[in-house]
């Protein structure tokens, strides 16, 4: 079965990083922001201090309006941008130090989803996944191998040879879904990755990154969809304009107030008092 | 393994980007023709201007009274003049069976020879002429006219007019033949980069993509210098054969007729095309590499 072959590789690419002791002091976290500021040219602040981690096996949502720096957080773990002060790192390294020369091999364990899919448009379905090993000199056989078992996994195995425009755009998010994690990366980040689809094809693929969580690799996902972060309850970093506002363990899209606190913020907002109707 | 993957993401960029490659090779075939076109032209009439201003020579008319010793100073005199490339004495004999070979009824009805002896003088620079003309007949202030230095010296003539005319007018023509070849290659070179910059713009989008998956700059770009190399191969083989076509239909038949064609200094056909091919396709393949650069930095 496809899925277990993924998750046996997953464990074994995993195992590797954790050879580092984790029983005394914090685990290295996959992913660590340290007093994390972003000023982009021309004064727009992408982010400020923002600190965090996340661990290994997490599975996290970014949430926040347009602008609050989701995507600045995505686009500095895989060094697009530049910090301008503050430490990101990744599995313990901090990026800073990563030279231009090795960045492709710090990008060939990042996994990355994107809003517009980003596929090669001028290749088949089987092709834009298996440039990803290609990337990495796989050989040849092991392509043929892999790439038909991914593909099936993300359901597509009956469109190998369609070319992306060929496709929904479900199923052109599937296929960006098998080329980030064809290669089994420990870290896999998503940038909006149902921004473009209607709600009923984005279950499905939250559902698909849900499963590639469980079999160990990290998820970051960037969201402001509501209901998406509402049915998953996992882990939530809420960021407004640069900075973080919220990080709860099973949170809600907002702040989750109970049916006694709803009550308290809803006759204020009336003008009504604790005591019961006005007249 | 990884050559001929290479070679093959190469081949298949070039056949699912058709247009814009077409305009890419059609863009090198066209340079190169020009360029093949004009480099011979270009050296033809060098050539034929050099061979002109090789014909600026000086004419030393000897008096007809001078003794052979005379002739003998003049000649030495001559021989340590600087600027002299050569030397050619003319006897009256010689002057005249050559002017009645030219001119055959004119010369039939003379009795005597009117013709003098003549020392003909090649200058090594066609452009110091009068520097000669000067050392053996200064101009006399107090009569206004040259005054030849050696008693056996009748006159020194160097055709003035004649000469004047002819430096004058092959120095502009190597002027401005120097001057269309800079421009015409300059241009070749801007436009073949310009097209190669097109066609690979309409794909940075597809190397960003590359990048965020984790391709080496390298990976990258190889395939799109291979389709360069491919692209300037196509264009000069192409240009090649034309050229081949043109020479043989065209030029050939008319190379016997005309002394311009036929000029001896020109390029060697066979390396002329070689040269050709080897400039297309080093350039459109440094052109593909080098434009990729820009869009590497992801």
């Amino acid at each position: 079965m496809a899925i277990s072959d993924a998750k046996v590789a997953a464990q074994r690419a995993l195992t590797k990083k954790a050879a580092r002791p984790t029983g005394t002091g914090t685990p290295v976290p996959v992913v660590g922001f340290e007093e994390v500021s972003k000023v982009y040219d021309g004064g727009h602040v992408g982010l400020e201090r923002v600190s965090m981690r996340i661990g290994r096996g997490e599975f996290v949502f970014l949430v926040g309006p347009t602008g609050c720096g989701k995507s600045t957080c995505i686009r500095l773990l895989m060094k697009e941008l530049e910090p301008t002060s503050g430490v990101v790192s990744v599995a313990g390294r901090d990026l800073s130090k990563v030279t231009q020369k090795r960045l492709p091999y710090l990008r060939r364990n990042i996994g990355v989803i994107f809003q517009d899919f980003k596929l090669l448009p001028n290749r088949t379905v089987y092709a834009n996944v298996a440039y990803a090993l290609e990337v990495i000199g796989e050989s040849r056989e092991s392509i043929r191998r892999k790439v038909p078992d991914i593909l099936r996994l993300v359901g597509l195995s009956t469109k190998l040879h369609n070319y992306p425009d060929e496709l929904s755009g479900g199923e052109q998010q599937r296929v960006s879904i098998a080329r980030a994690f064809v290669n089994h990366p420990p870290l896999l980040l998503a940038d909006e990755p149902t921004g473009n689809l209607d709600p009923e094809t984005s279950i499905g693929i939250i559902q698909l990154i849900y499963r590639i969580n469980r079999t160990g690799t990290t998820v970051v996902v960037a969201t402001h969809d509501r209901e998406m972060v509402d049915k998953m309850r996992r882990r939530v970093i809420e960021l407004n304009e640069g900075r973080i506002i919220r990080d709860q363990v099973a949170g809600m899209y907002q702040y989750d107030e109970s049916t006694s606190e709803f009550a308290v913020r809803l006759r204020g907002e009336l003008g009504i008092g604790p005591e019961g109707h006005p007249n | 393994m990884r050559v001929a993957f290479f070679l093959k993401e190469a081949l298949r960029s070039l056949s699912r980007n058709a247009a814009p490659s077409l305009a890419a090779v059609l863009t090198v075939l066209m340079t190169a023709l020009v360029l093949g076109v004009f480099i011979p032209i270009v050296q033809a009439t060098t050539g034929t201007a050099n061979s002109i201003r090789g014909k600026v020579v000086v004419d030393i008319y000897a008096k007809d009274t001078a003794t052979l010793k005379q002739l003998h100073e003049l000649r030495d005199a001559l021989a340590t003049t600087p600027n002299v490339k050569k030397i050619q004495f003319i006897t009256k004999d010689q002057a005249l069976a050559s002017e009645r070979k030219k001119h055959p009824d004119a010369y039939a009805l003379l009795g005597s020879n009117p013709l003098p002896n003549l020392f003909r003088v090649t200058p090594k620079d066609p452009d110091k002429i009068d520097a000669i003309v000067d050392r053996l007949a200064p101009v006399d202030p107090a009569i206004g006219k040259r005054k030849p230095q050696l008693a056996a010296i009748d006159e020194v003539r160097n055709r003035r007019d004649e000469t004047d005319k002819i430096l004058s007018a092959t120095g502009l023509v190597k002027l401005l033949t120097a001057g269309l070849t800079v421009l015409l290659v300059l241009t070749s070179i801007a436009l073949v980069a310009n097209t190669i910059r097109l066609s690979i713009f309409s794909r940075r989008r597809e190397v960003e993509v590359m990048k965020l998956v984790g391709a080496t700059n390298w990976f990258i770009r190889w395939p799109f210098v291979i389709e360069g190399v491919l692209v300037g191969l196509m264009g000069g083989v192409l240009a090649g054969l034309c050229l081949v076509i043109a020479k043989a239909t065209l030029v050939d038949p008319l190379a016997d007729r005309f002394a311009l064609l036929a000029a001896s200094k020109m390029i060697d056909f066979r390396m002329l095309i070689g040269l050709l091919m080897l400039s297309c396709v080093a350039v459109s393949a440094i052109g593909s590499g080098l434009t990729l650069r820009r869009f590497l930095r992801v």
